[in-house]
């Protein structure tokens, strides 16, 4: 949980006789965490080492000049930048610089340059970016891993804009903020850099706290300058008290916390004089601390340390916001690999990238006969995406059993490696769609939804290939995964039963009713079964379902059909097969299916025989069940008549010990 | 070794009450519990969790809490009085009323100095804790509503209190904070009726965490001692752990974080201790619960163990031996019945069913905390903590006279006794001294009064007179055994006193050998006539009980004798009657203690080699009584924990009062 720390006192302040200025231009971070550079408003900048409180030194300018910005420490040439009475070439705005950029100074009408660049050409023409009555109101420098940016905003009769000005190349952005109640213009800004985002957060005087996030790499921007509309979230509905906030300022802290001072405490009245720590996620205060003391919405914070000028003094209160996690608190932190075996997965990889077919083989047989796979599990999810997008990208490569192999460790997932399932489906080698079918637990609708369609319109050919590619990969004697709709000998081709199919002609004249005939191949109806058995839900399948063509879909209700009648009729029919879907399963597949295409099976002339069939066999079900119901019922009463026969009240019995 | 013919009873409808309340002295190890019909209990978690006390409720007594200063034991209730026990004659000392209207909840200060109670008027009233009373000291400011929850800061310096619906009301619906615990970190840690745990920094006013626990009420909470570890009962009776826990591995910045849940009660949790080891729990269930932290004893010990409470430790039965009948004791009343009749041998079908001769009803608003019948069934007793009243019976026409002459000496007893001939009435008294009265038609005189030369001061709560008149037992919570000669009316011995207290003691009639059973399950076996443990005695203490024996989590209750076979003694617990027969080996550490059902299946021959002087019938359980008859046939009171539950009202959510 977060905290504020006891705070002590940097330096005393003069502020300016209205008291609604703190006299501070600015507090800029110096070489490390212990030392920071103030600049005063009138005229002089000092160094001071915090941890010591005390200055260290200290620069005046001259008696008739003043510092019209904060002062700035180039950690690079060890120099100070200090721009007095605002002038270079033209107006300045201010000069920023933070460890890992260049400083950059930026002009009151919106132009950047780099400090170097300015010191090297001081006469050049520096151009007017912002409009006629447009002013800066705000602004800061961010460096990024390939980027430094220098961030401002701006008002413009009420409205406000953030532009957002990269440098080396030079781009210039320029976003709309939305408005707020009308009248309110934002008290306080503060931008931050994380996971290539922008991070911008600000605090309006109702005490509301948006984000906004910018990507670093932004919008392709025509050179028009139409400001785009900067979407926004409300982070945090601070409470305000009586009126409106006035002197109030917003950090963020890291990605869940924020400080704000100048906002009342929400359990102590209305007094704006406080400094809190909020946690933006859960939206509950960590910390508060009373600060004495005229406030003047200004806050600095540096290394896990927050300055604020208050009353006549600048004060410096550490502060922590830990991350924490369930996951440690339990102890459940997962052990880090050893670094033998981080070597070895990466030597794997890049073999992955590289190599023929039989190396990669050799390779993953070496890999899967180490005893601590499961161990393995997230690199063996990187190795398999390696391979499948090696094998999406040459269209030659392919290794079905590596990736069959891969899969039957069960380490493997959808979500690890997304383009399984789909680059099995490309390649037809349906044995690996069903191993991912039967072994992946998180498939998304859609990917089933698509293995639906491969598999119902297979083609015999297309049958033909898997059984040589079953055949190849799991030999004679290979496990035909699934249930047996008829005996191997009734071995049938597809054909839409009910019409005169050719399978249906070459049988006898005692050939059972066309329901009770398996209307797809052997294999195609295992690849259905595994496709019955994966998870779902109704609401994510149902658009998916409804790509299927009226024809598909019958096929695939005859099929359901079958299935369900076979249950019916089979006291186990589990013994057929090893896996085959549940009663429940293939009911429930039925529903979805009839409710994803109902309209289209209505206008359907071939699936009306199916769809009364249907009917009467449900029909029929249900008065089974509704006399089954009545049977438990009876057979529930003998049961309660026989355990009240036990003790009651009293009795005499004899027992006997030994 | 032989049948016996057994009455299995089943009608006894004992109904123990919900647990409202309990405190635990931690110095002391005593847990005190009290009852919703204002019964108070209290168990010595030192020795075996024995309860060895118990001060009798009354009507109109609602305890709400409990709270112990020192030795002393302070309740309030929705009568609006605290009132202080005194522990050695089991009885309430005194009361005060508070003049705040019903109170909610008493809590004492660290330093044992004050005492606060939450009075339903909004106020806390301070209370001074002086010697032999206490004394109104100051009112802290009233507030809107009344005061369900108080806490003191360890430091004494501070309070938390909990006002009732009007704080916390969250959206539209009122939430009741049923109970807080303040830290010394000035964590205040709350539970609700919205199901939720929270935690507030009591500095700042702030809240720091919510858990939410349950779909209903969050009803108690407990903090172990050292702070690092709370939890928290609920109304599906549920009881949830949170542990202070680092968050990061550094072992920095500690958060509350819920660890475990238990689900041992079926109803409410009302009353939650949690001690160093465990976690005890009770509530509208009735039973009390004891689940030991597994992190924090040594597991696969008997330590480690959970036991659930269900029946009192003591008999609420009374047999008439010769008369064949029972006596029953309700807090309200006492009902005398008639066991049955069976046509004599073989599988029996009852020819007389049992009869409920009499329904007595006590007077006064003191409840029951006593009772004897006369082995001749002649006589009937019973006593409360202000009265006592003596009965005579005439069986054959059903009839009962109440003895109006009394001597004053008779005024209350904790525990009562006839003589086997019925002539005289032995009743437990103040500073472990026992009354002896004659019983003669149609009055009854007062002859004595015996004294331990010990000067001890605690109650006598078990009583045993020897068969042939000559020997009275007695033995107090102070572990003392006295034996007193009743022919030359003074005291003959004192037992060597053993660290456990006695749960059941008897004198063997032939022999004069007292057997005492003490609460950590040792038994031990003293002649009266050499003032010495026998030698079986000695053999049993060398060769140390069966660890099997040792592990049962009920007291033995009742000791008996069997006059067919001198060598026998039967005794039982709850779940279990046993017939130790002193002719046999004793049983070795490796020897299967529970063998009946294989010797059952040994051909006679092979049996000799198994056997072992513990023979023992699990064949009737939740067991209130074993007594022999003077016909040899067994009694046996079953009282099953199913018929108990299924008389609790519907569970989930008992609303308390106006909520």
């Amino acid at each position: 949980m977060a905290a504020l720390y006891e705070g002590y006192t940097l330096c005393g302040l003069a502020p300016a006789q209205n008291q609604s200025n703190s006299g501070v231009l600015g507090v800029e971070a110096e070489r490390d965490s212990d030392h920071v550079v103030v600049t005063d408003s009138t005229r002089s900048v000092t160094l001071y080492k915090v941890s010591d409180q005390k200055p260290l030194s200290s620069w005046t300018v001259k008696q008739g000049q003043t510092l019209t910005c904060s002062a700035v420490y180039n950690p690079q040439t060890k120099e100070y930048v200090a721009v007095s009475d605002g002038k270079v070439s033209a107006d300045v705005w201010r000069v920023h610089c933070v460890a890992g950029g260049e400083p950059v100074v930026l002009f009151k009408r919106g132009a950047v340059r780099l400090l170097d660049a300015l010191l090297s050409a001081p006469q050049q023409p520096i151009e007017e970016v912002l409009a006629q009555e447009e002013s800066i109101r705000w602004s800061t420098n961010i460096v990024t891993e390939s980027q430094q940016f220098a961030i401002f905003t701006t008002e413009q009769k009420g409205d406000h804009f953030l532009y957002l000005q990269r440098l080396n190349p030079n781009t210039l952005q320029r976003y709309r903020l939305e408005r707020e109640e009308p009248g309110l213009s934002p008290l306080s800004f503060s931008a931050s850099y994380r996971d290539k985002h922008i991070r911008l957060l600000y605090l309006y005087p109702n005490g509301h706290v948006y984000q906004s996030v910018v990507s670093e790499r932004g919008l392709v921007t025509d050179e028009g300058g139409q400001a785009f509309p900067l979407p926004r979230s409300l982070l945090l509905s601070l409470p305000v008290g009586e009126g409106l906030l006035e002197a109030a300022s917003a950090q963020a802290l890291d990605e869940a916390h924020i400080a704000v001072v100048g906002v009342p405490h929400p359990s102590a009245g209305s007094g704006k004089d406080f400094l809190c720590i909020w946690n933006t996620n859960f939206q509950t205060l960590q910390a508060g601390k009373e600060i004495a003391g005229k406030i003047y919405g200004q806050l600095w914070s540096f290394w896990n340390k927050l300055f604020i000028p208050h009353g006549k003094t600048l004060s410096v209160i550490p502060y922590e916001c830990p991350k924490s996690s369930l996951a440690s608190a339990l102890g459940k932190m997962r052990q880090v690999k050893t670094e033998g075996e981080l070597e070895q997965i990466c030597s794997t990889a890049t073999t992955f990238d590289t190599a023929p077919v039989e190396e990669v083989q050799r390779e993953v047989d070496l890999l899967l006969s180490r005893t601590d796979i499961q161990d393995l599990q997230p690199s063996l999810g990187q190795l398999a995406s390696t391979l499948v997008s090696r094998t999406l990208q040459d269209p030659a490569f392919y290794t079905p059993s590596s990736l069959a192999q891969l899969v039957h460790t069960r380490c493997l997932c959808h979500s690890v490696c997304p383009d399984l399932v789909l680059l099995a489906l490309e390649r037809k080698d349906y044995f690996l769609c069903q191993l991912c079918l039967q072994f992946f637990p998180d498939i998304p609708e859609a990917i089933t939804c698509a293995c639906l369609k491969a598999f119902i319109s297979l083609e015999p050919d297309g049958v033909s290939f898997m059984e040589t590619l079953i055949a190849r990969e799991r030999g004679p004697d290979g496990l035909l995964n699934g249930f047996s709709p008829t005996s191997a000998a009734e071995y049938r081709s597809d054909g839409l039963g009910g019409g005169g199919t050719r399978a249906q002609q070459d049988e006898e004249m005692t050939s059972p009713p066309p329901e009770q005939i398996c209307p797809v191949g052997l294999h195609k109806a295992v690849l259905l079964n595994e496709v019955l058995q994966t998870a779902y839900s109704d609401s994510f399948l149902l658009p998916h379902l409804k790509d299927l063509s009226s024809q598909q879909v019958v096929l695939f209700l005859q099929y359901l059909q079958f299935l369900y009648l076979k249950y019916s009729q089979d006291a186990f029919p589990q013994t057929h097969g090893l896996r085959s879907p549940s009663l429940s399963q293939i009911l429930d597949w039925v529903c979805v299916l009839l409710d994803a295409h109902f309209t289209v099976l209505v206008m359907t002339p071939e699936a009306k025989g199916l769809l009364v069939n249907l009917h009467s066999f449900v029909k029929s079900q249900v008065r089974l069940v509704s006399e089954l119901g009545k049977i438990e019922g009876s057979l529930q009463e003998l049961n309660k008549m026989t355990a009240k026969k036990d003790v009651g009240q009293y009795s005499i019995e004899i027992i006997e010990l030994f | 070794m032989g049948e016996f013919k057994v009455h299995r009873v089943r009608f006894f409808d004992y109904m123990p009450a919900a647990i409202r309340a309990m405190a635990f002295n931690r110095r002391t190890e005593r847990l005190a519990l009290a009852r919703a019909d204002g019964a108070l209990e209290i168990f010595n978690f030192a020795d075996n969790y024995f309860q060895e006390k118990v001060i009798p409720g009354q009507d109109g007594r609602a305890v709400e809490a409990l709270c112990w200063v020192g030795r002393r034991l302070f309740s309030a209730g929705l009568n609006g009085e605290i009132t202080e026990y005194d522990l050695e004659n089991l009885r309430p000392r005194y009361t005060v009323e508070a003049y705040g209207g019903p109170i909610w909840t008493i809590s004492g200060n660290d330093q044992g100095t004050l005492l606060a109670v939450g009075c339903e008027d909004g106020t806390v009233k301070m209370f001074e804790v002086l010697e032999d009373r206490i004394q109104f000291q100051r009112n802290l400011d009233r507030q809107k509503g009344r005061i369900i929850s108080l806490c003191w800061h360890p430091s004494a310096s501070l309070i938390a209190i909990q006002l009732g619906p009007e704080l916390l009301a969250q959206s539209s619906s009122e939430v009741v904070v049923w109970s807080i615990a303040f830290l010394s970190d000035h964590t205040i840690i709350s539970g609700d009726s919205a199901g939720k745990v929270q935690i507030w920094d009591g500095l700042t006013g702030t809240l720091a965490r919510t858990h939410l626990v349950t779909k209903w009420d969050v009803l108690a909470l407990s903090v172990s001692q050292d702070e690092s570890s709370l939890v928290a009962g609920t109304s599906e009776g549920t009881v949830v752990q949170f542990q202070f826990l680092s968050s990061t591995l550094d072992g920095q910045n500690k958060d509350w974080v819920r660890t475990r849940t238990f689900k041992n009660h079926s109803h409410d949790v009302r009353a939650l201790v949690h001690t160093e080891t465990a976690v005890v729990s009770g509530g509208m269930d009735t039973q009390l619960v004891v689940r030991p932290l597994l992190d924090k004893v040594e597991k696969n010990t008997q330590e480690s163990a959970m036991r659930k409470m269900a029946f009192p430790h003591r008999s609420l039965v009374c047999c008439a031996k010769k008369a064949g009948l029972l006596l029953f004791q309700f807090p309200d009343h006492l009902e005398l019945w008639r066991l049955g009749e069976s046509d004599g041998h073989g599988d029996l079908p009852v020819k007389r069913k049992p009869e409920k001769l009499i329904q007595l009803k006590r007077k006064g608003e003191d409840h029951i905390c006593c009772s004897a019948l006369s082995p001749c069934g002649g006589w009937l007793a019973y006593s409360t903590v202000t009265s006592f009243r003596l009965y005579r019976l005439q069986n054959n026409t059903i009839s009962i006279t109440k003895v109006s002459k009394l001597p004053k000496d008779l005024r209350s007893a904790h525990q009562l006794c006839f003589s086997t001939d019925s002539s005289r009435l032995f009743a437990s008294s103040i500073n472990s001294s026992v009354v002896v009265v004659a019983l003669n038609q149609p009055e009854c005189k007062y002859l004595h009064t015996l004294k331990p030369k010990s000067g001890s001061r605690e109650p006598v709560h078990l009583l045993f007179a020897s068969e042939d008149g000559k020997w009275l037992a007695t033995a107090n919570t102070a572990c003392e055994v006295q034996v007193y000669n009743l022919d030359k009316i003074k005291l003959h011995c004192t037992v060597p006193v053993y660290g456990s207290c006695p749960t059941a003691i008897a004198i063997h009639p032939t022999s004069s050998n007292l057997v005492v059973v003490h609460a950590d399950q040792q038994i031990f076996e003293y002649s009266l006539v050499q003032k010495e443990y026998t030698e079986w005695s000695r053999r049993l203490q060398k060769q140390g009980l069966h660890s099997l024996w040792l592990e049962r989590d009920t007291p033995i209750t009742h000791v008996t004798f069997n006059p067919k076979h001198p060598a026998h003694i039967i005794l039982h617990d709850m779940f279990m009657f046993c017939v130790i027969d002193q002719s046999l080996p004793l049983p070795e550490a490796k020897t299967r203690l529970f063998n009946q059902m294989i010797l059952r299946s040994l051909p006679e021959p092979m049996r000799i080699l198994h056997r072992h002087a513990f023979k023992m019938c699990k064949t009737f359980q939740n067991l209130m009584c074993v007594r022999l008859l003077e016909d040899h046939s067994l009694v046996v009171v079953e009282r099953p924990l199913l018929d108990i539950m299924s008389q609790l009202p519907a569970p989930v959510r008992q609303k308390r009062f106006a909520t």
